[in-house]
Parts: C-alpha cells; sequence; structure tokens
C-alpha cells in the first residue's frame, strides 16, 4: 500500500509574512479610510427633504417654453458629436499605426505612445476647460476637446488591436513583395476592421454623452443650455434635456449595437 | 537555380537554428526538407525570402544575391518566390478572389490594389488557377468559410499567381487529414511540373516526403545530415535525422503504397 500524499493549491502569495501582511494592510486602511468619513446626519436629513423638492419640480418636463435653445443645443451636439468622431478617428489612425510595436520603429513607437498618453492623461472636461481659456466659449472648444480625447481612446484601442493580429496573415501578405500600404491595406485592414468600426460607434456614442459635460465647462453644445436651465431654476425644462439626452444616448447604443452585430 | 552557401542563422537568444548549410536546388526539382521540429526547416525556407534574416551567408536565386537587397529590390525578387504556409495564411476576412490577386500585389500599384481593380489578365489568370484547383465556384466566398484542404489550395494560388520561379512551402500537410494532405502534395507536385517550378517542401511526414519528392534533405539540429534519393532513406538515415526508434514499419510501408493503386484526384 502506497502512502497518501497531501495536496494543496500552491497560494498566489509565496511568503506567508508577506501574505498575510498584505490582508492586514489592507483591513487596516479600510477601516481607517471609513473612519475619517463624517457623516452629517442632521444635514442629510435636511437635503432629504430638499432634494424631494427638487426632484418634484422636475414634473412635469417642459418642452415648450424653451424649445428653441433646446433644439439649438442639441443640434449643436450632434454636430460636435459627429465631427469630433470623424476628426479624431482620422487623427488617431496614423498615431495608433505608430503606437503599434509591431509595425513601428522604436523612436516612432515611443513617440505615438506618448501622445497617446498624453491624451488619455486629461479628462474630456479638463481638456475642454483648458480649450475654453486659448479659444473661448462655444462649441468649437468643446469639438477640440473631444476630437483630443477621441485620438487617445482610438489610437490606444487600434495600436492594440494591431498587436494581437495574426502575424502568419501579416507575413503571408509580406512574402507576396507588396508595398508597405498595400500589406496595411490587404493584411491588417481586414484583421482590425470589425471591431474598429464598433468601436467607432462605441466612441460616438461616448462624445455625445461627453458633449453634454464639456457643455457644462463652456464648451457649448446641450450642456450648456442645460447648465441655462438649472442657472434659472427652471427645472421642468432641465428634465426635459435630460429626458432627450437619455433618449438620443440609448438611440445611438442600440444602432451601434445593430452595427457592431452587423459588421461582425 | 537556388544557391546557399554556409548559411548561418542565430538568434538573438544565442541559439543556432542553422550551422553552414549549403544547398543547390536546380530549376524545376521538387525537394522535400525533413526533420524533427526545431531543426531549422522554417527558418531556412524563411531565410530565402528574408522574413527572417540570416545572420551570415549567401543566397543566390537566378542572378540576384538575395540576402544583399535593399528594401525596395527585396521587394521586387519576393514576388519570384512563392510561399505556401502550414496554416494556409489566408487573410480570412477577405475573398477567396481577393486572397488570390493578394500575390499579384507585388506588381500592381496601390491604388489599383486598393480598389480591387487588378489588369484583366490577373483576374483572367486568378480564374484559371482556381479552376485549375476546383474552387472557381468559390471565387467570392469569404476565406474562413473555406475547409482547411480548400483554403490550401486557395494558397496554392496566391503563390502561383505570382508567377514565381521557386516556391517555398512551409510544412503544407501539418494541419490536413491524410487523404487531403496526400491530395494537396499532389497538386503541389504537378503543379510544379507543370510550370516548371523548383520547390522546397518542408515536411515532418516521411511518407509523404518518399511519395511526392525526388530529392530528400535531411536537417537535423540546423545542419544537413542526408541529401538524397527518397529510397536512400534507410533505418540509419533516419535514426541520425529524427534519433533512435524503430523505422521498419516507416520504410516498409513507403514500398507498399508505392506498389498500390494510385488515388483519384478529387475536388
Amino acid at each position: 500500500m502506497s502512502t497518501s500524499r497531501n495536496w494543496k493549491r500552491p497560494p498566489f502569495i509565496k511568503n506567508p509574512t508577506l501574505r498575510w501582511g498584505l490582508v492586514l494592510g489592507a483591513a487596516i486602511y479600510l477601516a481607517l479610510a471609513f473612519g475619517t468619513m463624517e457623516v452629517n446626519w442632521s444635514r442629510v436629513a435636511e437635503g432629504a427633504t430638499r432634494g424631494k423638492r427638487f426632484i418634484a419640480a422636475f414634473f412635469p418636463p417642459d418642452f415648450s417654453s424653451r424649445l428653441d435653445s433646446i433644439s439649438d443645443g442639441i443640434y449643436e451636439s450632434l454636430w460636435m458629436t459627429v465631427t469630433s468622431t470623424v476628426i479624431g478617428i482620422a487623427l488617431s489612425i496614423p498615431v495608433g499605426l505608430g503606437a503599434a510595436r509591431n509595425l513601428a520603429y522604436k523612436p516612432v513607437y515611443y513617440f505615438c505612445r506618448g501622445i497617446l498618453a498624453v491624451s488619455r492623461t486629461f479628462p474630456e472636461v479638463i481638456l475642454a476647460i483648458f480649450f475654453v481659456k486659448l479659444f473661448g466659449f462655444g462649441p468649437f472648444a468643446g469639438f477640440l476637446a473631444l476630437s483630443v480625447g477621441t485620438i487617445g481612446f482610438y489610437g490606444k484601442l487600434l495600436a492594440e488591436d494591431i498587436e494581437d493580429m495574426d502575424p502568419v496573415q501579416a507575413e503571408a501578405i509580406k512574402a507576396t513583395g507588396a508595398r508597405w500600404l498595400q500589406w496595411l491595406n490587404y493584411a491588417v485592414q481586414p484583421q482590425v476592421m470589425p471591431r474598429m468600426i464598433g468601436l467607432g460607434m462605441y466612441r460616438l456614442d461616448i462624445n455625445f454623452r461627453e458633449s453634454a459635460v464639456v457643455g457644462i465647462v463652456g464648451g457649448g453644445g446641450i450642456g450648456a443650455t442645460l447648465l441655462t436651465s438649472f442657472d434659472r431654476y427652471e427645472f421642468d425644462s432641465a428634465a426635459a434635456i435630460l429626458m432627450i439626452i437619455i433618449g438620443i444616448v440609448m438611440m445611438v447604443e442600440y444602432s451601434s449595437g445593430y452595427i457592431r452585430r452587423w459588421v461582425q | 537555380m537556388l544557391r546557399i552557401e554556409n548559411l548561418v542563422m542565430q538568434y538573438k537568444t544565442g541559439d543556432q537554428a542553422l550551422k553552414n548549410v549549403n544547398l543547390e536546388v536546380p530549376n524545376g526539382q521538387v525537394m522535400a526538407l525533413i526533420g524533427p521540429s526545431g531543426a531549422g526547416k522554417s527558418t531556412l525556407i524563411r531565410c530565402v525570402n528574408r522574413l527572417v534574416e540570416p545572420t551570415s551567408g549567401n543566397i543566390h536565386l537566378g542572378g540576384i544575391q538575395l540576402n544583399k537587397l535593399g528594401t525596395r529590390e527585396l521587394r521586387k525578387a519576393r514576388r519570384r518566390m512563392g510561399m505556401i504556409f502550414q496554416e494556409y495564411a489566408l487573410v480570412e476576412r477577405l475573398s477567396v478572389m481577393e486572397n488570390v490577386l493578394s500575390g499579384r500585389l507585388g506588381y500592381v500599384g496601390f491604388w489599383r490594389s486598393f480598389f480591387r481593380k487588378f489588369p484583366q489578365k490577373d483576374i483572367d489568370e486568378a480564374f484559371r488557377l482556381l479552376e485549375r484547383v476546383g474552387l472557381d465556384h468559390m471565387a467570392d466566398k469569404r476565406a474562413d468559410e473555406l475547409s482547411g484542404g480548400q483554403r490550401q489550395r486557395v494558397g496554392i494560388c496566391r503563390a502561383l499567381i505570382q508567377d514565381p520561379e521557386l516556391l517555398l512551402v512551409d510544412e503544407p500537410t501539418a494541419s490536413l487529414d491524410p487523404k487531403t494532405s496526400r491530395q494537396i502534395m499532389r497538386l503541389i507536385c504537378e503543379l510544379c511540373e507543370e510550370r516548371h517550378l523548383a520547390a522546397i517542401i518542408n515536411i515532418h511526414d516521411v511518407l509523404l516526403a518518399q511519395m511526392f519528392a525526388r530529392r530528400i534533405v535531411g536537417l537535423q539540429l540546423g545542419e544537413i545530415v542526408y541529401d538524397g534519393p527518397p529510397d536512400g532513406l534507410t533505418s540509419d538515415v533516419l535514426t541520425q535525422i529524427y534519433g533512435e526508434e524503430d523505422w521498419e514499419a516507416t520504410i516498409q510501408k513507403v514500398e507498399e503504397e508505392e506498389n498500390g493503386s494510385e488515388e483519384q484526384p478529387a475536388v
């Protein structure tokens, strides 16, 4: 009879001191973090009744009395969304190609990765504040902010998709004596295209939602209209604007899902 | 004629994939390159069209020294070498026709290829080749809808439409069933004969190599250890290439098959 041997799954972190130290450290930090969070319960109670009044003021939503400025804001936002998505994607293609490790030479790679890192560091709101300071209030600043945001988003995902492509298919086209651009068109593009179309639709969706945020800091569009109606305490108009935003976001999301399924 | 002199390929890790390989393949000769995995078969043919850069040595094709070419000349030289791959390496989301026509990329300008406006004679030739391998009715199917054997036929068409002098064939049957493997090997050999093409066929199936090639080169750890006719592959030679094993069955089976009836080529 053979002696039975013990088996246990080897732990993820081998060193037991380190393992239990990390668990204990995390627990202590969490306890301290909750401990320092101050909750003023009387103010919460006060806020609750005010919140109820606030929400009640949203109803019924008023679409008609500010119709002109609402529709202007919507058109401006849609214009901003479409142009910034198109321009942003167009600019992100060369950057994305340069930021793919398997395509670009080292200096080009680091340069393009740098561009992506910088444009991804700042959220669209910060970019918008910056461009409003540079070019003044209005949708142009918003358009620039969204375009730069799109470059960072789309360029990085394009570069990653190119890095994940099947190298054998690319090798086969290279072996035919194809030029570099032909190689891109025949070996790389077919491999990344379906995902990139889907991501383009997704970015359109993001840019529309961001266009509302960007407007609040002066970047024009529906966000500006929304801010104005809050400032004037016209909560019923604000409710109408929010509902329109929700409606458009849902529409874009539904159609982008449909298009993504269609290109696969 | 392909002439390889003192070819050495050393990877950055220090592994020598090829140690001083000398090899000549005359026009029109179909040569099988056998050897265990990691012997350097793939590296050898990839050095010829420089998908892998050799460390040292010379490679001549016709009058051209391939290892000295700049980017532009290399591109032109690659048109003269068709390559057939192990996993077919078709661009899966392109149609069968686009995959075949991609073999002409070295001959047409960018915009023509971008708008898929290939010269009529290229399209005629593509249809002729597809017809020859029995796939002309599949021209507009997407490559990933095809079966393994069909894909490899498209891969063969892509290599042949380049109008090459030399075929570099990397494990053409590794992902195929035995019957399809034989059909594909037969097709490659017939086409080489029809067009008077030289070919280097990497293959690890000794039986197939013996059935279809008139010359066998055995590679072991980056060195040529056998170069001769198929019937020279004795038990001793196979042991030298692959290591100690009972080879009697392999050798016997070949003799039986050579005496057996020819299979009908199927579409």
